[in-house]
């Protein structure tokens, strides 16, 4: 007799997402433009439910099968990531209402490409988790061609779709590999299996696709030019929710899938950490566009989470959430503070365009400030922690050239951080910005104010629920 | 002490403080136009005072509670933070000391800032109180962890000072200052780690009787001396510090001659000596010929210079070199008069960069050819000056005396020659001092801009002369500071010996 109550439980927020977005698409279609305003907060609410949801079956539980299992590891990372999600889609309305291209599809396809970060992370079977990994892709392809009758952004969608479909097949042939030489799609039949060459050689390639997904180095090429080109509450939302979920996915199939043969990849994972680490700092120190800045720094920050996961289940999996934590936090901030760069109707994204912001919007200016500090891990803000916590997984599992390798990428990234710090605050003033919206400037405060303040004191806290949320992984 | 917390108030005053100036300024944004910014300015200054001021007396307050006769530390608080990181502050003479030093030169920074900062001055007095809290907290932190945030938390609003009030290379020094000393204290982050998961805590007192094997020790003594020698700073990396001097504004230059030099000082007798004594003796050879390196040719390149604060910086170089020829000379002469050494030359640095300040806010230049014949129309500024020099120098009745015949007496217990070199450097100070001083206040007036140059005014004259009062002092009463220092500087060399 199947525990029906159990399974929807285990499943409910990906359930609850399919169920809306459907409903969502009907009342598109019955209300038609009249649902375009609407459907953001709609989509909101539907995610920030779903997070709700997550929590409420934090312990996890397991459905169809084996297909489908959730535990506190997971849970955590998509609660982060609905949250997270609603908050982008909040950001988005005023930039695309400002640009008539307000549209209920985008709003559907967010909550479409939570539905792939739920999937994925929920995976306990190579098939789920190419479904989720996929949905999520396909939504985000589309997201990053929003703009439409913009080339830049028709530009982004096809180059993401084209890059990330060669990055699929990877995973794709990589996951039948292991398959074959498994005899099993099963996370946890894997595991037990005999391991082989052929299995290895299907591991290697599911690293390679899932890398891409992280946009770690050296599949990270189309990181730059996708964040560049995608409307910027489109890149806002890359950054963070899938960022966030496609790590802790990352970092599930290495620990449950091939958590037994740990020395087989650790060499792999820390190769690509340090390459992500050292060509996205060094990537960032030239760029002038912000959204292209933040892009390499995204990739240098993956390297410095790579770290935590190339560590081992053990060591690495509570840092890892506690860092993509702040990270994705600041993350957001900071792509809320591009939101706010609107000058004479149009946006504006040259690094020199902040320049003096400290004189015209001095609170915006000190929470962007903040942000890079934290993201940049100088204490006394809280990002500072999440290097700190990474540090200490790296050095617990033996990898002192990772960690000094990461030392080193943080003196060169600061580099660019401190740009952006000299150009707010010592550079004469250009033209005031024109006011934005209020959840925008509130997303950038609140942020600041997270990351940098209520994450240093309460630490402990954050550490705690990422503690006990590695502590639900199978040993 | 019933379980005040004294020591957080006075870390947190400043911070406190800035907060509030930053609200009132903002409530007050909206009724505020051009031409009130100055009196807004002055107003924020003044608060800034009232603040730091109101630290100086709570620091004061700590003092008093303060038991010189005990070694350990005390006035401690405690309390759990996140995994085996606590929150934990104390103080011991050592630390003492340079937080009433950092407590002192605050509030006079801010008063010397009175007339030459004119431009966004309420942001200028926000950051100087937030480098007093990271300044403070440095000293006052029994954790680990909690003294590396403060340690690298002070570089923000000292590249911020510099950059936005400083001279015109500022970005590249305040880039530079920043680059040096993060990469230096990156590494000590790592051995920081290092050192929290071997012991198993980031507690000072516990990591002082932990005991580190010795190939670690070699490690982990280099990555602290990377931090440290940055910092205070040490040939050959200490090329940051001309450049964020002579950038710096002058209460800039006085802060970081004062106060953040002496950082690097305070964590080789804080850490490095107690922590890790099989390295520090293994490397006492290379910190004696590094400190030599450092007071002869950094005298030299003073006596160089065409530029008075560049002069004094390189001096501060010279002077640096002597705290660390004590502290390496692992006895008590050495260290006890390493400690003064820095306190000394906190305040004899500090009054001599606001001595050349007084001259520049007057003629906007620092070249010392600029100037000659002084003494003709500022003789009080003349005097003072030439107490500094004199100070500077090292004559016996001024503290600089006290300091540098200690530190040579301790230096020459373990090696006749390190102290044979830093008598050297004795000589060439005089040297580029006194021609400092002569090329500056003697003479004739060649510069015509200089005829109508006026004596100092009432708020400089506040600022250095209580300067010049402690610089006697303490050059007449140096037990004044040794009965506060000497507890703590046998405890550093008892931990050393294994005890």
């Amino acid at each position: 007799m199947l525990d029906y109550t159990a399974m929807i439980l285990a499943i409910g927020p990906e359930l609850w997402l399919a169920a809306t977005a459907l409903i969502g698409v009907l009342l598109g279609a019955v209300l038609k433009d009249k649902f375009n305003a609407l459907a953001f907060k709609f989509g909101a609410l539907v995610l920030f439910a779903a997070a709700a949801f997550s929590l409420m079956n934090y312990q996890g539980g397991e459905a169809f099968n084996g297909l489908v299992r959730t535990n506190t590891f997971v849970n955590f990372a998509k609660f982060v990531s609905y949250a997270i999600g609603g908050v982008t889609l909040l950001m988005s309305e005023g930039f695309l209402k400002r640009h008539n291209t307000i549209r209920y599809e985008y709003a559907l396809l967010t909550i479409f490409a939570s539905l792939g970060i739920g999937m994925m992370l929920s995976a306990a079977d190579l098939m789920t988790l190419y479904m989720g990994v996929e949905t999520l892709s396909l939504s985000s392809y589309v997201m990053a061609a929003f703009h439409r009758d913009s080339i830049r952004s028709s530009e982004a969608g096809l180059k993401y779709f084209v890059l990330g479909s060669l990055a699929s097949g990877m995973l794709l042939y990589g996951a039948s590999l292991v398959y074959g030489f498994a005899g099993s799609t099963e996370y946890v039949a894997i595991a037990a299996a005999e391991p082989s060459v052929g299995m290895m050689f299907g591991m290697v390639l599911m690293i390679v696709g899932l890398a891409f997904k992280v946009s770690a180095a050296p599949m990270h090429v189309w990181t730059p030019d996708v964040y560049e080109g995608s409307p910027t509450p489109v890149a806002a939302f890359f950054a963070t929710a899938p960022k966030m979920a496609s790590m802790v996915v990352f970092a599930n199939v290495m620990y449950t899938v091939f958590g037994g043969v740990i020395e087989q990849w650790q060499l792999i994972l820390s190769i690509i950490a340090a390459l992500s680490m050292i060509i996205g700092s060094l990537g960032a120190l030239t760029q002038t566009n912000i959204k292209r800045l933040l892009g390499y720094s995204s990739i240098a920050n993956i390297g410095y989470a790579l770290v935590a996961v190339a560590a081992g289940q053990e060591f690495g999996a509570g840092p890892l959430l506690v860092f993509m934590t702040l990270y994705v936090i600041a993350s957001l901030g900071l792509f809320a503070g591009v939101l706010s760069m609107r000058r004479r109707g149009g946006m504006v994204e040259g690094v020199n365009e902040l320049g003096g912001l400290m004189r015209k919007r001095p609170w915006l200016a000190i929470a962007l400030s903040v942000l890079i500090f934290s993201m940049a891990g100088l204490p006394p803000f809280g990002g500072f922690f999440g290097k700190w916590e990474v540090l200490n997984a790296g050095l617990d599992a033996g990898l002192l050239p990772l960690a000094v390798i990461l030392v080193l990428a943080s003196v060169v990234s600061l580099g660019y951080y401190l740009r952006l710090i000299k150009i707010m605050w010592f550079d004469e003033p250009t033209e005031k910005f024109e006011a934005i919206d209020g959840s925008v400037t509130f997303t950038v405060i609140a942020s600041a104010v997270l990351t940098g303040v209520v994450f240093l004191v309460f630490i402990y806290q954050l550490s705690g629920w990422a503690g006990n949320a590695a502590a639900g992984l199978p040993i | 002490m019933g379980g005040f917390p004294i020591l957080s108030a006075m870390t947190f005053l400043p911070l406190a403080g800035a907060l509030i100036i930053m609200i009132v300024r903002a409530a007050t944004a909206g009724s505020r136009d051009e031409t009130q910014a100055g009196s807004e300015g002055r107003t924020a200054l003044m608060a800034g005072l009232i603040i730091s001021g109101a630290t100086f007396l709570v620091s004061l307050a700590a003092f008093a509670y303060y038991n010189p006769a005990e070694p350990g530390y005390q006035l401690v608080e405690q309390y759990r933070w996140y995994q085996n990181i606590s929150y934990k502050m104390g103080v011991d003479g050592l630390s003492i000391a340079l937080v009433l030093l950092t407590t002192f030169l605050t509030p006079i920074c801010l008063l010397a800032s009175w007339n030459s900062i004119n431009k966004r001055v309420t942001e200028y007095v926000v950051a100087f109180l937030v480098l007093e809290t990271f300044m403070i907290g440095v000293f006052t932190s029994l954790d680990l962890v909690l003294f590396y945030i403060f340690f690298e938390a002070g570089l923000i609003p000292m590249f911020l000072i510099i950059g936005i009030w400083g001279g015109p290379d500022k970005i590249y020094a305040a880039f530079k200052f920043f680059l040096y000393t993060l990469i230096g204290s990156l590494f000590m982050l790592v051995a920081v780690v290092y050192m929290y998961q071997a012991a198993g805590s980031s507690d000072f007192e516990v990591l002082e009787n932990y005991e580190f094997a010795r190939s670690a020790q070699t490690w982990l003594w280099l990555a602290f001396m990377a931090s440290f020698a940055v910092k205070l700073p040490m040939w050959p990396v200490h090329t940051w510090l001309p450049d964020a001097h002579v950038q710096a504004p002058t209460a800039g230059s006085v802060v970081l001659a004062g106060v953040l030099l002496k950082m690097g000082g305070y964590g080789f007798l804080r850490f490095s000596l107690p922590m890790f004594p099989d390295a520090s003796h293994l490397f006492q050879p290379v910190m004696f010929a590094l400190a030599v390196v450092a007071i002869v040719y950094t005298s030299l390149v003073a006596w160089r210079q065409t530029d008075m604060k560049k002069l004094i910086a390189y001096s501060s170089v010279a002077h640096m070199g002597f705290v660390t020829l004590g502290v390496f000379s692992f006895n008590e002469a050495g260290v006890q008069g390493a400690i003064f050494q820095m306190l000394s030359h906190g305040i004899i640095s500090g009054a001599l960069f606001l001595i050349v300040g007084v001259v520049y806010d007057r003629m906007h230049t620092r070249e010392i050819s600029a100037y000659g014949g002084l003494v003709h129309r500022m003789p009080i500024y003349a005097s003072l000056f030439m107490l500094f020099t004199m100070a500077n120098v090292g004559l016996p009745g001024t503290s600089g005396f006290i300091g540098e015949i200690l530190t040579m007496v301790g230096g020459y217990q373990a090696s006749s020659w390190a102290a044979f070199g830093a008598a050297l450097g004795v000589i060439f100070s005089a040297v580029y001092m006194l021609t400092l001083y002569r090329r500056t206040v003697f003479g004739q007036i060649t510069n015509p801009k200089l005829n109508a140059i006026k004596d100092m005014n009432r708020i400089e004259l506040i600022c250095i002369v209580p300067l010049a009062l402690l610089t006697i002092l303490f050059g007449v009463a140096p037990n004044l500071i040794f009965n506060i220092t000497e507890g703590s500087a046998l405890r550093v060399l008892n931990l050393m010996a294994g005890g």
